[in-house]
């Protein structure tokens, strides 16, 4: 009994101190790749175009995505309001859900998706094939030519696309909502300037902000950090869109606790 | 130019690379051979300082000591050397040229004509002229291998580091490729370090031969002097023979015996 004690708590700690550890290493390499962004040569150029292929790049799903959100939240909405007679309220209350919570979770999961998979995966190719180890004996770190440009460019794309996802999940619950279910569209439209305040805007862009860097932290790390095999990067790319996921949604729980 | 001390590298219990002191001059080619997990490639790597060494010293031009420099002071060094790697490790998203002129668009403030004509020199050194535009997935493995050589080279480092510069090589290229090495360093007094499996390629272009086996140095000298050894491990090596002091299994226990016992 007490062997079979010690065994499980010993794997608890070792479990523990390992998943410490690797958080840690995570947050160096972060910190060392934003510290990057201050220190030349300038990457620019790089930044931008990791922009154009995360943010460019996950447009249309990002749109389709919004779009169908918007119209799913104008139907549920308007079956439960209508039960109290507070059609009315249908503008505000797609707003408000997709603005505040739903536009930046989801467009997150678009973004790991579409995204984040792509980045592990691309960088631990880049560790298999020795590219990384190129890049260092070329004097040219590969923290700060590959790590940092899309840590920022995830940083940077996801608030933009929530935008986005906000605008065209929007519209859709209006032409849900207005045209086909038959609410009064200036009821609509007025319900929802009159609920939803800056800082509901605000907190949106905030959150993705927050997950972008998160995405961009967690998908590097395992990238960098996978081990040299095609196996290994599977498994890191994997381990990094679950880890993406579950991380985004704990942090929107943080957030959503503190602007509450 | 790098003078090794101690040097050794262990992953957990295996011990990689047994403690060794290495001389490697200035404007000589050193060879260094052995079997296949004798440890040549992560010697290359402790002493072109991509791995850790767990004990020993790096001594670069008797300065700079490479197993303890900051990360910016080997970035600095780097600027004097140059690599290739066994799989050639060309960047994916970057074409011929661009792989290239990589190093020059990096640290150099060159005109881009300029920078072409260096690139095209190069490229026509290494029969690969008129390929510029291809990217690495359309290239075959040798001639991804002759275009690394060519970016190795672009900077004109004191010291290059090759690893298996031969493999997977058609003989002709394998012959262009050794010779150039040779070439460059009678002409350009390059100091270069050879990890081959190719013996007779290796005692070539060696001005200095280092043997290894299990992570030990069993064998230095000329290759003359590895060509006359009488030490059976070296002669099994050079001469390729099945039978000798070096197994052909890494197990120590018979395969009959281990059958008996239920594997």
């Amino acid at each position: 009994m007490r062997r079979l004690l010690t065994h499980i708590f010993g794997a608890i700690g070792r479990s523990t101190l390992s998943s410490l550890q690797r958080t840690g290493d995570a947050t160096m390499l972060s910190l060392r790749a934003l510290c990057c962004f201050f220190m030349p040569p300038w990457q620019g150029s790089h930044i931008v175009r990791q922009l154009y292929a995360l943010g460019v790049g996950s447009l249309i799903i990002i749109a389709i995505t919004g779009a169908f959100t918007g119209m799913v939240l104008a139907l549920q909405g308007y079956y439960m309001l209508a039960k109290f007679g507070s059609e009315s309220l249908l503008g505000s209350a797609i707003a408000l859900s997709i603005i505040r919570e739903l536009g930046p979770v989801l467009a997150a999961f678009m973004l790991i998706g579409r995204a984040g998979s792509s980045i592990t995966a691309e960088i631990g190719i880049m560790r298999v094939t020795e590219q990384l180890d190129a890049l260092q004996m070329m004097a040219v770190n590969p923290v700060g030519r590959i790590i940092m440009p899309r840590i920022l460019a995830t940083v940077i794309a996801l608030p933009l696309l929530v935008a986005i996802f906000d605008v065209v999940g929007l519209a859709a619950g209006y032409v849900i909502g207005v045209d086909l279910l038959g609410v009064n569209a200036g009821a609509f439209i007025g319900e929802m300037v009159t609920k939803v305040a800056m800082e509901d805007l605000n907190i949106g862009w905030i959150k993705a902000a927050g997950f972008g860097l998160l995405i961009g932290a967690i998908c590097t790390w395992y990238g960098y950090r996978a081990e040299a095999t095609t196996e290994g990067v599977a498994r890191a790319t994997t381990q990094a869109v679950v880890l993406s996921c579950v991380s985004v949604l704990v942090l929107d729980y943080i957030l959503t606790s503190f602007f509450l | 130019m790098l003078r090794v001390e101690n040097l050794s590298r262990r992953f957990g219990d295996l011990l990689a690379v047994a403690p060794a002191n290495i001389h490697i001059r200035r404007h000589q080619t050193t060879v260094i051979m052995g079997g296949s997990g004798s440890g040549k490639t992560t010697l290359l790597r402790l002493l072109a300082g991509l791995e850790q060494a767990s004990s020993g010293h790096i001594w670069l031009d008797g300065k700079h000591d490479l197993s303890c420099i900051s990360q910016s002071g080997l970035y600095q060094l780097r600027q004097r050397m140059g690599m290739v790697f066994q799989y050639s490790a060309l960047l994916n998203s970057l074409n011929v040229y661009e792989n290239v002129a990589f190093p020059l668009h990096e640290h150099t403030q060159l005109d881009e004509s300029v920078i072409r004509t260096m690139v095209m020199m190069k490229l026509e050194q290494v029969g690969m002229r008129g390929f510029e535009h291809l990217m690495p997935s359309e290239l075959s493995g040798g001639m991804a291998k002759r275009v690394a050589f060519a970016r190795a080279l672009i900077t004109d480092p004191e010291l290059v580091f090759f690893d298996e510069p031969t493999s997977g090589l058609d003989p002709i290229s394998a012959g262009v490729v050794s010779s150039l090495i040779h070439r460059l360093g009678q002409q350009t007094r390059l100091t270069s370090v050879v990890v081959t499996h190719d013996v007779e390629a290796g005692l070539r272009i060696a001005d200095k031969v280092i043997l290894l086996w299990q992570g030990h140095v069993i064998a230095e000298g000329t290759a003359e002097d590895i060509r006359h050894s009488d030490d059976p491990r070296v002669r099994q090596f050079i001469e390729g023979n099945p039978d000798g002091p070096i197994p052909f299994s890494r197990n120590e226990t018979p395969f009959h015996e281990a059958l008996m016992a239920g594997l």
